[in-house]
């Protein structure tokens, strides 16, 4: 079976006996189109290596980081000639401190008993991981199509608000209706709000990086007004801009029982990563969405309607960030939706779809390190006093070493991806 | 100035392009380098123009070891290079592209265009060039560019000049010229090296012919061998240079295209008011000189251009105006003219790319899902039927040699039912054994009753698949003809003149 999760091994061109390939036609006529989407191929598409190294980097610069802000660290460093051992406990006191916290707040709690409390951690991980999985999806399979969704903010706000919207409006509905509807309609509304991009790209060829930006103003600003009017989404009363709280029936209920904070949004996330997996790797859509992405000439020649291929992509990315919006508004923060409903998850989807490699089974990973990240921030902060933006700056270290494969490979000195 | 090549090897990956070449070219010679596309003869002189470093083997020019970091050092050198795809800039003059990267200047880093001016009208006197310095360059016919190229590397006084593949863009008269042109270069006393897999060029003026083949020499041929003993070299076993067809059994007219006129997205007319009919079972194969609408139209054969007027009717069917998929559902395979843009995904698998275009029905798609055990069990028998010399079914269609990649769209187009093959340069850069087979399928294909739509700017390809040929001239029929024509009347026609005693024919 042709596995397209497994990452292809960098074949040898063969030679059968009858040529070598060595004058493959290449730069001469790459134009810069083509370049750069080449580029945004290798960034979105580069092997599994890559992202660990990337991890691993950027860990390393995050421990330099927490030693050189750490106190202990720095008085010891007055004197560091004179008791250089002083020095390097410091440095590691802080930095392994910093780390096991992190662990401490991510995965096990080992300073509680209660066998509850110690794993409320890893579900508090899995809890944070769920949006950012989908998110990662909607991203990733725009990348797939060689589409460049910067627009997740805009679709889970617009698809959180819409889901927010049927969640507190309507009372007495069975949660066997009201929760399907409200999870329905917010993927919808998602759906049509990265539709317009695909549309728009499709119809007049506009750049799907611009027009998703500039919809996550709209889209912003959109909720924002709904906030202030009673038939949409103001709390009557009320001058804050935040919704009324959800009702109970259209509550993603918890899976592992109250004392753990998980909800069924984990579940539709590892949902959603199966049927991307099946859409992109076993259907004919799927097919067609990759051989977009690789080459929109062979595609359209092959009678394959790239446009509409733009569309179909742009609302499955925007349902799946709608679907992300959803599972915060009816999952994590139940009490009404407002504008930060979002908290910056649009954007990290971006970077947990490059380090999952635009691959499904590579996203749910990123989006379970990276929720990690989230969870053992918070007790980072609190148990060591690192600030939490440690964690963002590790993540953009992450990005930063993905975007530029070349000097990874430079550190690590790894050959070349593809022999030139 | 003598070139001394020793033992240059250059390996990519795994890959060995170039194993332990030696070479000598003389001053005064024309040393031909025949070899198919991917033999590595552009690797070779691109190690020699500095472009590449050699992994190991060194470079001698008149008994000195020379270290090239770039070819700003080979030019200094005297090695000049005439690309196959030409290095100038469209909208300069030609004294201006002569100049660019070596310019003269005076107060104040003014250009001094007068001398580069001078330099020209001098090298184009002594050699009978026949280039204006003023002239635009983009206004020039390609023959021209061509030798703007070469002043270009006489001015900075190369010695040595590398052609590569310099005939592929010209017209058979311009083919001659540049002969000429290349042997008074030779009685100049500058050493010519000439890069080609076209025998017919080699035997015309080559001093000494050096045969390049999987990357290693094979050995020195007479220039006075026959075609076939050349072609065997270069590939390495007898190859047969003669299609053989039998006289077509032709049936009814299948394919007819009346007054079709092609616009482009910069709103150029490209193909403009062209008619022809192609019956069951014929082949007509399309000649012009690149650029002269064949592209355009074989776009719009297949609904990929956007402003199409006139009509193009298959077997009764209107085809203008429909979308490209519901046109090859309507029985149109279609080889595309370059396989890496339009023919193939480089970056999907052998078996995927067989599916190409039958993802919407096929025996691969059931119900919105790949049948993949289907594609497989069809890949497998393919890789076998066309030959194709890849390590499996999964390998990707980018690794592949040109050759191969090509057999991989042949397969698939001729794997449908059709009702027209339009193949659109089927063997551009496609090394002779797989030139061979592609052309059996071609005739196959006609002989099974399909007409057939060949565009080849190659007049050998033409000529040997032929029913009859159409020559095209700026978007405009300028004859069609038998296909026993001979050449220098295709020749000229090429250009867009008619001799009064051609006559068209009509199948």
């Amino acid at each position: 079976m042709s596995d397209a999760d497994k990452p292809r091994p960098d074949e040898k061109p063969v030679d059968a006996g009858d040529t070598v390939t060595e004058e493959r036609p290449q730069d001469a006529e790459t134009t810069d189109d083509s370049r750069s989407r080449s580029l945004l191929r290798e960034i979105a598409s580069g092997n599994a290596l890559a992202g660990v190294l990337a991890v691993v980097l950027a860990v390393l610069v995050g421990s330099v980081m927490i030693a050189a802000t750490d106190e202990t660290v720095r008085e010891t460093a007055g004197y560091v000639t004179a008791r250089p051992s002083d020095f390097f406990n410091a440095v590691w006191e802080a930095v392994s401190g910093a780390y096991n916290a992190m662990f401490r707040g991510a995965i096990f709690n080992n300073l509680v008993d209660d066998p509850a409390r110690q794993w409320r951690p890893l579900t508090e991980t899995l809890k944070y991981a769920g949006p950012l999985i989908l998110g990662g999806l909607g991203v990733g399979i725009a990348f797939r199509a060689a589409m460049f969704n910067i627009g997740g903010r805009g679709q889970m706000i617009i698809g959180g608000g819409a889901a927010a919207w049927v969640g507190f409006r309507f009372e007495g509905l069975p949660t066997i209706i009201h929760l399907p509807l409200a999870i329905v309609v917010g993927m919808v509304f998602g759906a049509l709000w990265g539709g317009i991009a695909g549309l728009l790209k499709a119809r007049t060829g506009a750049h799907e990086v611009i027009v998703t930006i500039m919809l996550n103003y709209v889209g912003y600003y959109l909720v924002f007004w709904a906030l202030t009017k009673d038939w949409l989404l103001a709390t009557p009363g009320s001058v804050n801009p935040k919704s009324p709280p959800m009702q109970e029936s259209a509550i993603l209920p918890r899976v592992l029982g109250d004392q753990f904070n998980l909800h069924l949004g984990f579940v539709l996330a590892l949902v959603a990563v199966g049927v991307v997996w099946w859409v992109i790797n076993r259907s004919t859509l799927g097919y067609r969405i990759r051989a977009v992405g690789e080459n929109p000439h062979a595609a359209r020649a092959s009678g394959i309607n790239v446009g509409w291929i733009y569309t179909v992509v742009m609302l499955i990315a925007g349902a799946l960030l709608g679907l992300a919006g959803v599972n915060q508004v009816l999952g994590t923060v139940t009490s009404g939706v407002s504008t930060d409903i979002d908290a910056g998850i649009g954007f990290d989807a971006i970077t947990v779809a490059l380090l999952g490699r635009s691959r499904p089974l590579g996203i749910l990973a990123a989006g379970l390190l990276f929720g990690a990240f989230k969870a053992g921030g918070f007790t980072m902060q609190a148990q060591e006093n690192i600030s939490v933006d440690l964690v963002l700056v590790v993540q953009s270290l992450i990005v930063l070493f993905l975007a530029a494969p070349p000097l990874v490979r430079a550190i690590f000195r790894l050959p070349a991806q593809e022999a030139k | 100035m003598r070139l001394v090549l020793r033992g240059i090897t250059k390996r990519f990956g795994s890959v060995v392009a170039n194993d332990s070449i030696s070479l000598t070219v003389e001053p005064g010679e024309i040393h031909c380098l025949l070899g198919e596309n991917g033999a590595g003869k552009s690797t070779l002189m691109n190690v020699l123009y500095g472009l590449y470093k050699a992994d190991e083997g060194e470079i001698e020019l008149d008994g000195v070891v020379q270290h090239f970091s770039g070819p700003g050092d080979a030019m200094a050198a005297g090695i000049g290079m005439v690309h196959q795809h030409f290095m100038l800039i469209p909208v300069f003059t030609v004294a201006e592209n002569v100049m660019l990267g070596n310019e003269s200047t005076g107060f104040a880093g003014s250009l001094d265009v007068q001398a580069a001016r001078a330099r020209v009208t001098e090298i184009s006197d002594r050699f009978g060039f026949h280039v204006k310095p003023d002239a635009v360059v983009e206004d020039l016919p390609v023959g021209v560019q061509q030798r703007v190229e070469i002043i270009k590397a006489l001015s900075r006084d190369a010695e040595l000049l590398v052609f590569d593949e310099p005939t592929a863009v010209l017209t058979p008269q311009e083919t001659d010229e540049l002969m000429d042109i290349m042997r008074q270069l030779r009685e100049a006393g500058k050493a010519i090296v000439f890069i080609t897999h076209k025998l017919r060029e080699v035997r015309e003026v080559a001093d000494r012919i050096t045969v390049v083949r999987h990357g290693r020499i094979v050995g020195e041929a007479d220039p006075k061998a026959s075609n076939a003993e050349l072609a065997s070299m270069m590939v390495g076993r007898p190859v047969e240079l003669v299609v053989h067809k039998e006289e077509p059994t032709l049936g009814a007219d299948a394919l007819v295209v009346k007054d079709l006129r092609v616009v482009d997205a910069a709103g150029v007319t490209q193909v403009d008011g062209i008619s022809f009919t192609i019956r069951a079972g014929e082949v007509l194969a399309v000649a012009g000189v690149q650029g002269n609408g064949q592209t355009e139209l074989t776009e719009a054969l297949l609904g990929l251009q956007d402003d199409v007027s006139g009509s193009i009717v298959l077997d009764g069917v209107e085809l203008v105006g429909r979308s490209t998929r519901r046109i090859l559902d309507s029985g149109v395979g279609f080889i595309p003219e370059d396989r890496q843009v339009d023919g193939l995904v480089p970056n999907f698998t052998i078996a995927e790319n067989l599916m190409l275009n039958r993802s919407f029905k096929s025996p691969f798609v059931r119900n919105g899902s790949l049948r993949i055990g289907a594609l497989r069990e069809f890949a497998q028998k393919k890789l076998q039927e066309y030959d194709v010399r890849a390590r499996d079914i999964d390998s990707l269609a980018g690794n592949l040699s040109g050759g191969n990649q090509q057999k991989v769209v042949v397969a698939r187009e001729l794997s449908r039912d059709l009702r027209l093959l339009v193949a659109a340069q089927p063997t551009r850069g496609v090394d002779v054994g797989s030139i061979e087979f592609i052309h059996k399928q071609i005739v196959a294909t006609r002989d099974s009753g399909i007409p057939v739509l060949v565009v080849s700017t190659e007049l050998d390809e033409v000529v040997a698949l032929a029913d009859r040929i159409m020559v095209l001239y700026r978007g405009q029929v300028v004859g069609i003809v038998p296909a026993d024509t001979p050449r220098e009347t295709l020749g000229l026609m090429m250009t867009g003149e008619r001799p009064d005693d051609v006559k068209d024919v009509v199948a």
